[in-house]
């Protein structure tokens, strides 16, 4: 039997797969499909839920602060991903440079993206305080500034600010992915053209864009999940606040599900992500596959 | 991770000096000051001493009196030490489970093929695309049913749903390296295939273990909602859910003893990194690659 069992792929295959199975169909997959089957139930922390159709979502797509936090959400990611993408390929870009200490640069830059995102978020809490931020110390003895600035307490302030420490968290992600990229360009390609005469701008715009399309693709794809369904910085740094300003679904869901127990509540916001998550992956998988197709990629 | 192109100068000898400090050297000494900044700050916060901390007057980036005071208050005074042996625990343990389930899925679907192995592929990308901020609500309902709220187990069970696609994904990318020849032949000296997986296909797999590990590591030492949301007492908090939720009282914020608290979290997994980087960032760009 255990000879057998030793020479026939598929049982020795299930055998294998089976740790993996357990773990991630019971406490992956059937949480995903019970968060749906909550959405549509009245459930709170204690108590088993009633089937109730629709009721939680046509509750919340009326709710004035759901279809803020959907704002802030597409805002957050819109602006936080674009800006990641443009720093990220810029800082790739001088890393492929012929460098002194190249790989000590790549170890150093990495920094923000491997630390405990709430820790780090802590130290911009600092960073951003009312009263002591080193920011308006600085921008106050430069002259530009006569009275501090008030980051996390004034909305926009607040939303620009957590972006900007998405943004810096994010960053380090973007470049040393697309640096990978860059660094399996061949040189031969930039000799060619520019023995034909292309600019450095047209160097990069017909020669490294190209060749980078399908990695790009992947990167931000990735970067745009991350970005979406962020809550620890928001949650660490304004806990959605002020007046709601800077709530992404996913702190509104903890906020609506965990200490505020509707856990049905919860899970109905949880879900009105999967739509938008799904629509922007594909967005930025397929959009940016289909280029990378047309230009003779073999992805 | 050696590019082809590494020691090929390309044409940037074509620049002069003072050009490359124009467009390089300055632009990305700019990108590694705002990088690093953050952490510049939170080690001068944590030894300035308190009266520096709320003046407005004294130069703030620096300090003529250091104190460790928040480190002996951090380190004496609060549940800190227990939050970090919590963190020890859920990380290693639950990198060791994951690895383990990882290396035997990424094996079958690899390299025993057996019928079904592609959708198998398939389904463990997908399931690394599911966000831990869409899943914690149901998640701690069943946690609860399980009799694990507030447990450090309930964070050992639940990290592994996105330790163990990430690793998998990881090693079938390094299994795929290994050339099928290396197991035929031990096949044929009649071999079993356990044989194959523990001496051959392993050790030829180190790297992408040790890239593997180390990433399920940082990523479980990260973990911010789960442990947020499946732990409420004291005692069984990690390092950054402790940090956040305990050492902030009321409207005095200790300033000091916070950023003492996020740089000694932050210490292990950045020391762990210095020594991997390669493996890490491998680990990181292999990943994105596939």
């Amino acid at each position: 039997m255990f000879e057998r069992l030793q020479n026939s792929r598929n049982a020795l295959g299930y055998v294998f797969m089976l740790p993996a199975a357990v773990l991630l169909i019971g406490l992956l997959a059937y949480p995903l499909g019970l968060g749906t089957w909550l959405g549509f139930t009245d459930a709170k922390i204690g108590r088993p839920g009633q089937w109730v159709g629709l009721e939680n979502f046509s509750y919340l797509v009326t709710d004035s602060v759901t279809q803020l936090a959907l704002f802030n959400t597409l805002f957050y990611t819109v602006v936080a991903s674009a800006l990641k993408f443009v720093l990220g390929l810029y800082l790739a870009l001088l890393l492929n440079k012929n460098l002194p200490f190249k790989s000590f640069f790549r170890a150093v830059v990495l920094l923000p993206w491997i630390v405990p995102t709430a820790l780090s978020a802590i130290a911009f809490w600092w960073l951003y305080d009312a009263q002591f931020s080193v920011l308006s110390w600085v921008l106050t003895r430069l002259g530009l500034i006569d009275r501090y600035i008030d980051f996390l307490g004034d909305p926009w302030n607040a939303r620009l600010s957590t972006i900007a420490a998405n943004v810096w968290r994010g960053v380090p992600f973007v470049a040393i992915s697309l640096l990978a990229g860059l660094q399996t360009i061949s040189p031969s390609y930039y000799e060619a053209s520019a023995i034909d005469g292309a600019t450095p701008w047209q160097q990069f715009r017909h020669v490294t864009l190209p060749l980078l399309t399908p990695i790009i693709a992947v990167v931000m794809t990735f970067s745009v999940l991350f970005t979406f369904t962020d809550f620890q910085l928001i949650y660490v740094l304004t806990r959605g606040g002020p007046l709601n300003a800077t709530h992404l679904m996913a702190t509104l869901a903890f906020q609506r599900g965990i200490p505020g127990g509707s856990l049905g509540e919860g899970a109905a916001l949880a879900t009105l992500m999967v739509p938008f998550l799904l629509a922007a992956v594909m967005f930025s998988y397929f959009g940016l596959q289909r280029r990378a197709w047309q230009q003779g990629g073999d992805k | 991770m050696s590019s082809p192109n590494d020691d090929v100068v390309g044409m940037d000898y074509l620049q002069s000096l003072p050009r490359r400090w124009v467009t390089i050297y300055i632009p990305l000494g700019i990108f590694v000051f705002v990088l690093l900044f953050p952490f510049y700050w939170m080690v001068v916060t944590s030894v300035k001493p308190n009266e520096d901390l709320l003046s407005r007057d004294a130069n703030p980036f620096w300090t003529l009196k250091p104190t460790l005071a928040h480190f002996h208050k951090l380190l004496f005074e609060t549940p800190y030490p227990e939050w970090l042996w919590n963190t020890v625990v859920v990380s290693v343990v639950s990198t060791a489970v994951s690895l383990v389930a990882a290396v035997l899925a990424a094996y079958a679907i690899e390299r025993l093929r057996f019928q079904g192995a592609k959708p198998a592929g398939g389904a463990i990308f997908l399931a690394y695309l599911v966000p831990p901020s869409i899943l914690f609500i149901p998640l701690s309902t069943i946690i609860f049913q399980l009799g694990l709220f507030d447990t450090r187990m309930a964070l050992i069970l639940s990290y592994p749903t996105f330790l163990i696609p990430f690793c998998t994904w990881l090693l079938m990318g390094y299994f795929r390296s290994i050339p099928f020849e290396l197991e035929e032949c031990a096949l044929i000296d009649g071999a079993s295939r356990w044989q194959i997986l523990t001496k051959i296909v392993l050790p030829l797999a180190v790297p992408g273990l040790i890239s593997a590990g180390i990433f399920a590591f940082t990523l479980s030492w990260n973990e911010f909602i789960y442990a947020l949301t499946f732990v409420s007492s004291s005692e069984n908090k990690t390092v950054p859910v402790g940090v956040v939720t305990e050492l902030v009282e009321g409207d005095v914020y200790h300033w000091g003893a916070l950023m003492a608290g996020a740089l000694l979290g932050s210490l292990p997994v950045a020391f762990i990194y210095s020594f991997f980087v390669e493996h890490y960032v491998s680990g990181m760009t292999g990943s994105v690659k596939e």
